[in-house]
């Protein structure tokens, strides 16, 4: 048991829930993404509140039981809560978050796209490794339920694009 | 405020309406067309799938007999399903299935824009999610439609052939049952019947570039929303429910 002063006690559950990778995208961790909205103390219990990316994502369950787990071996007793209000968007992705995608080779959502109102309206996405602009969409949908296929023009290179909602 | 009895009725119509063609697009994986196409269908079956767990899960709350997501999705009787039947049709042909996913997305982006003006808290999250899933649902479904429709001779005939098809089953869309309309009246959910304008401005769109013809209508069909399903639905129960069937009270 983590005997500590509750400020302290809180901000360590923090940073410990903070570190845990995305099972998906494993380059970012949950805070990055802003999947992590905050963890507090109900008693001795540190709650973690977690906002779904997608309604479908199935690494949901997987992100809940990995932040439980590190909490619980960090030596806190832990619980997961799952909140939908407000809605998560690809705008909480810290600035950390999207330099770590693109250094991954996925490229971070353009801030402030018009993807939701405009029925085919298409995105200027930056090649994550030449940065050319000159890049076409191959497919709105690809590995996971958070990317499209891209393929960069100038340097031929195939890559992901985390999408905008 | 409406009922508790009110607001359980219609979120079960909702969440059935996902369920199904959630389970409906799931029967395309691993034999698309294309790579990507395959993917995409996948993709957008989890999103429904994903959503109306949210749904039952807030239903089962809302009733208060302590049912969870597992218990309402799997563990009814075909009659007490609310879907409208749209969803519920086969997947026949890509024309069909792309058709039926514009018919449903083109109401369901708008209602769930609606919806996050809604008084319940949970709705209003719920809402924020499917709200911006339902509109690449719309876009997907549009590019195909308008590819197909106006594309080859073939395509074109097979696109306006699930139109015909298709079209009579559009009108229970817009229907309100009791609950529902109980439920518009609170301020909780959005009222279909005054979506239907915008409804009918993005089909009318989409079928102008797909240079396809909107049929006159005589006999719409209508049922689900009361329980009176086609012949299809057995069959997707049957598999659906088939695992907790055989093994009652399994748990991962
Ligand atoms: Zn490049």
């Amino acid at each position: 048991m983590v005997s500590l002063a509750t400020n302290d006690r809180a901000a360590l559950a923090w940073e410990v829930a903070a570190s845990v990778p995305d099972p998906e995208v494993p380059c970012v961790t949950v805070a990055d993404l802003g999947i992590l909205r905050d963890v507090r103390f109900e008693g001795d219990v540190a709650v973690a509140r977690v906002t779904p990316t997608y309604s479908g994502c199935p690494a949901t369950l997987a992100i809940e039981l990995a932040i439980e787990t590190a909490l619980l071996e960090a030596g806190f007793q832990a619980r997961t809560e799952r909140v939908f209000s407000p809605a998560w968007t690809t705008d909480w992705i810290t600035e950390e978050g999207r330099e770590k995608l693109r250094a991954y080779g996925i490229a971070p959502p353009v801030s402030g796209s018009n993807s939701i109102r405009a029925l085919f309206g298409e995105t200027v996405v930056a090649c994550p490794k030449c940065g050319s602009d000159d890049t076409e969409k191959l497919s709105e949908f690809g590995s996971t339920a958070c990317k499209a296929q891209y393929r960069c023009i100038a340097c031929r290179e195939p890559f992901d694009y985390f999408k905008c909602i | 405020m409406a009922g508790s009895a009110d607001l359980f009725a219609a979120l079960i119509e909702l969440a059935d309406d996902q369920l199904i063609l959630g389970h409906r697009l799931s029967e395309w994986s691993g034999r698309a067309p294309i790579l990507e196409e395959d993917l995409a269908l996948s993709n957008l079956a989890l999103d429904l799938i994903g959503g109306s767990r949210n749904i039952y899960t807030y239903a089962g709350l809302v009733e208060g007999k302590g049912r969870d997501e597992d218990d309402l999705a799997y563990m009814r009787l075909e009659r007490e399903y609310l879907n409208c039947l749209l969803v519920e049709r086969g997947n026949d042909d890509f024309a069909q299935t792309m058709l039926r996913q514009l018919y449903f997305a083109a109401l369901m982006q708008p209602y769930w824009q609606a919806a996050l003006a809604s008084n319940d808290e949970t709705i209003r999250g719920i809402a924020g999610k499917a709200v911006k899933e339902m509109a690449y649902h719309v876009r997907h479904s549009a590019e195909w439609v308008i590819r197909l429709g106006d594309g080859t001779a073939q395509s074109a005939e097979k696109m306006q052939a699930a139109v015909v098809e298709m079209h009579p089953f559009t009108e229970e869309l817009f229907t309100m049952s009791e609950a529902a309309r109980a439920c518009a009246k609170a301020g909780s959910l959005p009222d279909r019947e005054s979506l239907r304008a915008e409804w009918s401005r993005t089909i009318a769109s989409v079928f102008e570039q797909a240079l396809l013809t909107v049929p006159e209508v005589r006999f719409p069909q209508s049922g689900g929303r009361q329980g009176r399903h086609g012949e299809e639905m057995g069959h997707i129960l049957a598999e659906l429910q088939y695992v907790q069937r055989t093994h009652p009270g399994l748990t991962w």
